[in-house]
């Protein structure tokens, strides 16, 4: 069977493959949307915080012999510890400077993460293995279906969800974003807003850590997973518009397929398919897909 | 202009002028006015225009690349490489320009990064860029069959010459009428808007000025360097330069020239001794200038200068 001409068999791989890449981008991005939602602030270290996760989940492995779940657990759990260290001692002097700043300083944050992994443990990728739950595929069919590769797009979508349910619809996410509007009318109804910032960063870099645990056994662990992914995930922020927490999930998914797509009729445009759609959305809608026009 | 300032520049030029007579390498002091340009350029955009671009290294890169595939592979004569580098690099930059100016603060910064990355995957897939190992062994040839460009000396002499056009006519530009109405759109763009000043072509022509300066600075560096490697066009590059002008001071003219010269200074005194570490301590150094000197080197001074003044009044 095939499909445009290409067997059906490649096809829908390479569109799985799309799926889990949007995937990471969906996590991404609406980690950084959380972030920038509350603090107002882009968070360049959000790469660097991503290949942290995958790293840490690594290190556990490799010489604490931790398994993957447990890691899937610690890892995120280590690097919102970390992120909350960065809003305390650092994103904390920024507030009410120029947003600009922020991004400055987080941008000077992942050099220096990304430099000390480096130094460590060079640039060659470390691999992590499948766990053993996990391994194998399913035959659907249609298409051979790796395990692992399904349990990350089922994993990512529900923490997806579930982060837009907290948000959305429950008392805390009521509080975070009355927070974003007007801090000071918050805090004077009794609500600690400068720990529910902290804790804000700490859930958004736990978010990316996360996502790099995830990635781990999907790619090769290596200093620069951050750096490389980061631009196109602000490319899907970009896309998607800033405001909304569905719409980066969404858009985060749809150009992982897009990008799948173009893998496979003009491999060599799939680099920059989404900076291309970027620009296209820009000229039509500003604000971005899903955006609220400023 | 005090007449403090006047003598410190008189200094730099003479130091300049004298550089290669008293052992400074020139090669070094050429890289070290290449970027400087760069980053003068990048500073008329953010210190003058209040627009922070993400995405320079596409323009320096860029230009680099082109001059140094019309040089090496179809033989042009250096002033024609150049000449075509700044215009890839200033239609490159209307391109850019036309997409990113209607958003505004980090969604600019994170739209010129995205666009500039683009430009670094074409360098990386295009066939005229010689992919991973880029463009080496550009001869530098004859300027206007003239000047032997090959002596380090006759080189150094006419990448100053280009540097000092290039900063005194940034200077002209920001004191100039036009660079009043830049100014005012950074201080309170509704107030420029509300004048009747139509906002968005200034800051187009700021940014194309802006991208082809760069992409001089790119081209002149090919020359010097004799090489254009994927590094010029990759978006850490992007970051070098907001460093430089940040350290030096943005929107000072000199913050970025000091700050150029502190970035390669460390970068080539540091890589052998501390190898790796580079990147982190230049990493600090952005930390620490965010959170404790957000006006830079020059800024910070000319404050001081400015409180001691009050103080005595």
């Amino acid at each position: 069977m095939e499909i445009f001409g290409i067997p059906h068999q490649a096809f829908l791989g390479q569109l799985m493959l799309g799926l889990v890449n949007g995937a990471f981008y969906a996590m991404l991005s609406l980690g950084l949307a959380v972030i920038f939602g509350l603090l107002d602030i882009v968070n360049f270290a959000h790469g660097a915080l991503y290949m942290v996760g995958a790293f840490a989940a690594w290190i556990m492995l490799d010489s604490w012999g931790v398994n993957y779940w447990w890691a899937l657990l610690l890892a995120p759990l280590l690097v919102g510890v970390l992120g909350v260290i960065v809003e305390r001692l650092f994103l904390k002097r920024l507030y009410g400077l120029d947003p600009l700043y922020g991004l400055l300083l987080t941008f000077g944050l992942s050099l220096i993460l990304e430099g000390v992994f480096r130094r460590q443990y060079g640039v060659s990728g470390q691999s992590y293995a499948v766990p053993e739950l996990l391994e194998g595929a399913t035959n659907l069919g249609f298409m051979i279906l790796p395990n692992y590769r399904a349990w990350v797009i089922f994993a990512s979508i529900a923490i997806c969800l579930v982060t837009w349910y907290v948000i959305e619809r429950t008392r805390l996410g009521a509080y975070l974003r009355a927070g974003t509007e007007n801090a000071k009318l918050v805090q004077a109804f009794g609500v600690n807003v400068p720990l529910m910032v902290s804790l804000t960063y700490g859930a958004g870099a736990a978010l990316a850590g996360l996502a790099g645990v995830l990635a781990a056994p999907v790619i090769q662990v290596t200093p620069l997973m951050g750096s490389n992914l980061i631009i196109v995930v602000f490319a899907v922020v970009v896309i998607g518009g800033m405001g909304s927490i569905l719409g980066s999930v969404i858009t985060g998914l749809g150009l992982g397929v897009v990008e799948g797509f173009t893998r496979v009729f003009y491999p060599e445009a799939s680099n920059i398919v989404v900076f291309v759609i970027m620009a296209i959305v820009l000229m039509l809608r500003p604000a971005g897909l899903f955006g609220k026009e400023a | 202009m005090g007449k403090a300032v006047r003598l410190t520049y008189l200094a730099l030029l003479v130091l300049a002028l004298v550089a290669p007579m008293i052992g400074l390498y020139p090669v070094f002091v050429m890289k070290l006015l290449c970027f400087a340009l760069f980053a003068c350029a990048f500073n008329l955009l953010l210190g003058f225009t209040g627009l922070l671009s993400f995405g320079h290294a596409a323009f320096f890169g860029f230009a680099a690349y082109v001059t140094g595939w019309f040089v090496k592979a179809q033989g042009w004569t250096p002033e024609l490489g150049v000449l075509a580098g700044v215009v890839a690099a200033g239609l490159l930059g209307l391109v850019f320009g036309l997409v990113a100016i209607r958003r505004q603060g980090i969604y600019f910064a994170m739209i010129t990064l995205a666009l500039s990355q683009m430009v670094f995957f074409l360098c990386l897939q295009a066939p005229f860029t010689g992919g991973e190992d880029g463009l080496q062994g550009v001869f530098r040839g004859k300027l206007f069959g003239l000047f032997p460009l090959v002596d380090d000396t006759v080189m150094y002499y006419i990448v100053l010459a280009v540097f000092l056009a290039c900063f005194l006519g940034i200077l002209r530009i920001v004191t100039s009428p036009f660079g009043q109405v830049l100014k005012m759109i950074r201080e309170n763009e509704p107030r420029a808007i509300s004048l009747g000043y139509q906002v968005d072509r200034y800051k187009l022509l700021a940014f194309v000025l802006s991208s082809s300066l760069a992409g001089l600075a790119g081209s002149m560096k090919t020359l010097v360097m004799k090489f254009a490697t994927l590094s010029d066009v990759h978006w850490s590059m992007s970051g070098e330069v907001i460093l430089m002008s940040l350290l030096g001071g943005v929107g000072t003219f000199f913050g970025p020239v000091l700050g150029a010269g502190i970035v390669i200074g460390l970068q080539d005194t540091l890589a052998d001794k501390v190898g790796e570490w580079v990147t982190v301590i230049i990493g600090v150094i952005f930390v620490l200038c965010v959170l404790a000197f957000r006006k830079g080197i020059v800024g910070e001074l000319l404050a001081w200068r400015e409180r001691r003044r009050a103080r005595k009044s």
